[in-house]
């Protein structure tokens, strides 16, 4: 018998994203596939338009081109209307709601009948016990966790998760990277990183953003095993 | 002794009304960004509908408080109506855009002091409320018109309610979390949208009371009283801090007080002239308010 290697199937199209933020032309026609299931990564130096391709696909900036979610164009819609398409988002600065407890952050992201509270205690038991806390009083690792377990409480088909790792502790970062190989486990992941730590344990595709557009696709292992195209690309070490 | 208690009560109940007004204000600025010029004319709505549904809809209700009570639920009714309506027709279509949203609200509010005087003419009208409102209870030699008791229990009663709905409702939940973070509460799948409409109703119920309860508190309801009122619910918000229900509370009932003491004790009008140097002082202090105050 010979093992037929199948190409997973694209669950999110980007084609062509145009994102003008003041007087700056910030994405310039970005286009790259999310194939379903596991970690695609997408990288580049600070400010190349990392953050603003995830919060374009959602609709949170006003955006040209177009954004297939399964097929269905999603440019049309409002940002809510995005989301109910099962797409859920962790932003880069947490943004958990501070004068409400982590019960209430994650009673306001409950979208519909599957709420997985169950496994959201299973991976942060911490956030149970602290229910009643306000999530302004929470530590920075710990409102991350609140932040991807407001994305995981219900069954999304795609997690944008932009820079999950930012400012935290070495420990806290190989916590979090723990989480998001079980969240790739679950469903399909678009992560925004700059470790490349992180990104070699978890990611299987790399997309690298330069000046508002896609400079190379690729496996994430065999970019990260180019030191000169990581250093050219990404101006660091690979070594993460 | 007894001066001083008649000026407490008294204040008490013309903050309840600044309340009132301010917690709409506050929900409306805080959850939508919106500086709504036009609630003065929520407040004229609820005064005027009372007026005109207690003249030619329950004029055949020969007892006293059944009529008032009658009255005062349609102009409540109709100032959430109309409010809603405002957020709806006015305010939607201009989302995002501040200034538009402001030259809006401002020239709704000068329209409808117009439309109102063109309808009803410039001259007050005179809300007939029972006796027992304008008449007084001694307590400790002060002879305290009962009407203040009305004013300070409904605004008791509404903040209560409020405090309800934030806290123990979905919507409630929403609009707590959209004050502080409105695009977050969006990329959770939340149509934001339905909320603004509801501040704006809740935010017209309350100015509605208000208007009723200014009808009761002046004796009658004119063309202007929203605007007037207005503008120390503006310094309540501020003062309070934007989207604060429990600092427009305290804030309502400092500025109430502030104006009621120094008007008597001082001279008629430092008390306004110095709740405007407090709104500075909170400002210069603390430019969140009393919430920024005690949080910080």
């Amino acid at each position: 018998m010979t093992a037929v290697a199948t190409t997973p199937r694209t669950l999110l199209r980007v084609d062509g994203l145009h994102v003008h933020l003041g007087q700056s032309h910030v994405l310039q026609g970005v286009t790259f596939d999310v194939p379903e299931g596991g970690v695609t990564a997408l990288l580049g130096r600070n400010g190349v338009g990392k953050t603003t391709t995830l919060r374009a696909i959602l609709g949170l900036v006003g955006r040209r081109g177009s954004v297939r979610f399964d097929g269905e164009e999603l440019t049309s819609l409002p940002t809510h209307r995005v989301v109910q398409r099962r797409i859920g988002y962790v932003p880069e600065d947490r943004d958990v709601f501070a004068g409400l407890t982590v019960a209430e952050n994650l009673r306001l992201a409950e979208r519909d009948g599957s709420r997985r509270y169950e496994l959201v205690y299973d991976l942060f038991p911490d956030l149970e016990s602290r229910g009643a806390q306000r999530a302004g009083t929470l530590s920075g690792g710990q409102q991350q966790m609140l932040a991807i377990a407001r994305a995981l409480l219900n069954d999304n088909r795609i997690l944008l998760v932009d820079e999950p790792t930012k400012g935290l502790a070495p420990a806290l970062v190989s916590d979090v990277a723990h989480v998001l190989e079980r969240l790739s486990e679950l469903t399909t992941v678009l992560l925004v990183e700059q470790n490349l730590g992180v990104v070699r344990r978890i990611a299987r595709d790399a997309i690298v953003l330069d000046q508002g557009r896609v400079v190379h696709t690729s496996d994430a292992k065999e970019l990260l095993d180019q030191p000169e195209l990581v250093r050219r690309l990404l101006s660091v070490g690979s070594q993460g | 002794m007894s001066t001083f208690l008649l000026l407490t009560i008294t204040g008490l109940g013309l903050g309840a009304m600044y309340f009132l007004i301010a917690s709409g204000l506050s929900l409306i600025y805080g959850l939508m960004g919106v500086l709504n010029f036009a609630h003065g004319a929520f407040i004229t709505v609820g005064g005027y509908a009372a007026w005109w549904s207690e003249v030619h809809l329950f004029g055949g209700v020969h007892s006293a408080w059944p009529r008032f009570l009658l009255a005062a639920l349609t102009g409540l009714v109709i100032g959430g109506v109309f409010a809603a309506l405002v957020e709806l027709v006015l305010i939607r279509p201009l989302y995002n855009r501040h200034i538009e949203q402001v030259l809006v609200t401002v020239g709704l509010s000068i329209a409808f002091v117009a439309l109102v005087q063109g309808i009803w003419g410039p001259d007050a009208k005179t809300l007939a409320v029972p006796v027992w409102l304008h008449a007084t209870t001694t307590i400790a030699g002060a002879h305290i018109p009962n009407d203040r008791w009305i004013e300070i229990a409904t605004a008791a009663v509404v903040l209560g309610l409020l405090q309800l709905f934030l806290r123990r409702t979905r919507y409630g939940l929403i609009i707590r979390a959209g004050v502080e973070n409105r695009a977050m509460v969006t990329a959770l799948g939340i149509d934001v949208r339905k909320a603004f409409t509801l501040v704006f109703a809740i935010g017209g119920i309350a100015a509605a009371v208000a208007g009723v309860l200014g009808g009761v508190y002046f004796n009658v309801v004119g063309p202007e009283q929203g605007t007037s009122l207005l503008i120390f619910a503006f310094i309540v918000v501020v003062i309070g801090g934007l989207g604060s229900i429990g600092g427009s509370a305290v804030a309502a009932m400092v500025v109430g007080l502030t104006q009621q003491y120094v008007n008597y004790y001082a001279s008629s009008g430092v008390g306004d002239m110095i709740v405007v140097l407090l709104l500075g002082l909170v400002l210069l202090i603390s430019p969140r308010g009393l919430v920024g105050a005690f949080s910080s």
